[in-house]
């Protein structure tokens, strides 16, 4: 009995996971909708100086990004152990890194792509200075693939659980702090005038490592919650 | 077969481990005691006081151990982790989760002690340098492996699980140990080398060796007492158990 090649089998479950979220796509905006939701609180709870804003604003849309992120962490493998389809992946003849890698993929473009797109109107509302805008996009741009690999992992292990909420921010975050600190450090630095490539070469650095070792690892944890 | 190959065989089956815990225990308790009283004894009266800081400075006859001990016990846990994870050794599933309560408990005194020492002489109790930053990751890194164990039914699954997020979370102890030398930022660096000379009075630097000796048997003795409890829990249907509970009952 012959499988397919796994190109094949990458691009059937592309064009599946798309297919899935296109059919649901008001869900597509939550995210952002979270997002926007977050950086509107700290002007009501700071007061809405320019200045007091302009200073924290990179640090708080990456923050409230990340949170973003971290809320939508959860649908990336919900509905397919619902359905059963989790198990077929783990038991089809092809290599389970990569169709997890391409349902990551899938997941980083609709959660987090339109999120980096509303990042310059999140910059905005607080006042984000003009010249830090393209850090902030550069850090965006590094750091969302990153968390999301990461992020898969953790949920990868908490996937059988009824109520991981909690328990999932607590494992996630604390891997998260690294990713933080380095985006934050590239926008501050920006906002002093310095020099911004070295954290975002550290970014870049860890998302070339991620996007190889992740998978795998998303993979073997995929396989000890679900044995 | 080799001897020793088999003694290690033998030392991965639960009731051999069980019995030979219990009868280290006593010895592991007692040199654990003896070196604590002579470790704080020499650190908090014998050490001649510091020019600087004067007595305040002997808080670090139990920050640095802690601090020590929150790193070795986050590297034993992850290795047998990896053992377990590799080789399925039940063994190892078991160390591993018990010693994280442990190395949790050694992080937050560590924490303690350092912002109780940082009031007086930082004049704060916590400041965002690197290498507190690393160690409270730390901290929640334990907390995430805990709380992962204890939200699955399975106990081998959730050992397995919590064994793999542990790995993962290795990637901290280098940050940990070289935070103060990659970032210079307020925690001083490291004052005792392993190689090189240390850059402390040797009446100031055995109480602080007498004390990581202790620490290591506190945590030896209290790893297999929690050890040994979990793989009686673990291995409740079994024959061996049952006759371990039967005995206690008769004494």
């Amino acid at each position: 009995m012959s499988y397919g090649s796994s190109t094949s089998a990458c691009r059937a479950l592309l064009v599946r996971d798309f297919s899935l979220v296109w059919r649901r796509r008001g869900d597509a905006l939550n995210p952002v909708l979270f997002a926007v939701m977050v950086v509107m609180l700290f002007p009501f709870a700071l007061g809405p100086e320019a200045a007091v804003l302009a200073r924290i604003s990179a640090g708080t849309v990456l923050v409230a990004l990340l949170l973003a992120g971290l809320l939508s962490l959860d649908a990336l493998f919900r509905s397919d152990l619902e359905d059963g389809s989790l198990e077929q992946l783990v038991l089809s003849p092809h290599p389970l890194p990569l169709l997890l890698a391409c349902k990551i993929l899938v997941h980083w473009l609709t959660t987090a792509l339109p999120l980096i797109v509303a990042a310059p109107v999140l910059g905005e509302l607080l006042y984000l200075p003009r010249d830090v805008l393209p850090v902030l996009m550069a850090a965006l741009a590094l750091s969302t693939p990153l968390l999301s690999l990461i992020g898969a992992v953790c949920v990868a292990l908490t996937v059988g659980m009824r109520r991981s909420g909690m328990l999932l921010a607590l494992l996630v975050l604390p891997l998260y702090v690294p990713v933080l600190i380095f985006a934050a450090g590239a926008c501050n630095a920006a906002q002093q005038g310095l020099p911004v490539l070295a954290p975002l070469l550290w970014l870049g650095a860890a998302l070339a490592l991620a996007l190889v070792l992740a998978p795998l690892a998303c993979a073997a944890a995929l396989r000890i919650s679900l044995s | 077969m080799n001897p020793l190959v088999l003694w290690f065989h033998k030392l991965g089956s639960p009731p051999y481990f069980y019995r030979l815990a219990g009868r280290l225990l006593p010895w592991l308790w007692g040199l654990a005691l003896i070196g604590l009283v002579a470790g704080l004894y020499g650190g908090l009266v014998l050490a001649p006081a510091d020019y600087q800081q004067s007595d305040a400075f002997r808080i670090i006859y139990v920050h640095v151990p802690s601090a020590w001990m929150s790193l070795f016990i986050y590297a034993f846990m992850a290795a047998n982790g990896f053992i377990a994870l590799v080789w399925r050794i039940k063994l190892s599933e078991t160390l591993a989760m018990a010693a994280a309560p442990i190395g949790a408990a050694f992080t937050a005194i560590c924490l303690a002690t350092g912002s109780i020492w940082g009031k007086p002489m930082w004049g704060t109790w916590w400041t965002w340098d690197a290498r507190l930053t690393s160690e409270l990751v730390l901290l929640f890194l334990y907390l995430g492996v805990i709380g992962l164990y204890h939200a699955i039914e399975d106990r081998r699954q959730a050992s397995r699980a919590a064994a793999f997020l542990a790995l993962i979370g290795i990637v901290n102890l280098p940050i940990v140990h070289f935070s103060v030398k990659w970032w210079n930022t307020l925690h001083q660096g490291s004052t005792v080398k392993l190689f090189g000379p240390s850059l402390i009075d040797s009446r100031m630097l055995w109480p602080l060796l007498v004390m990581a000796l202790a620490t290591k048997f506190l945590f030896a003795a209290s790893l297999l007492s929690r050890a040994r409890v979990d793989l009686l829990e673990l291995e409740a249907g079994k024959d061996w158990a049952r006759q371990v509970a039967l005995a206690g009952e008769r004494a």
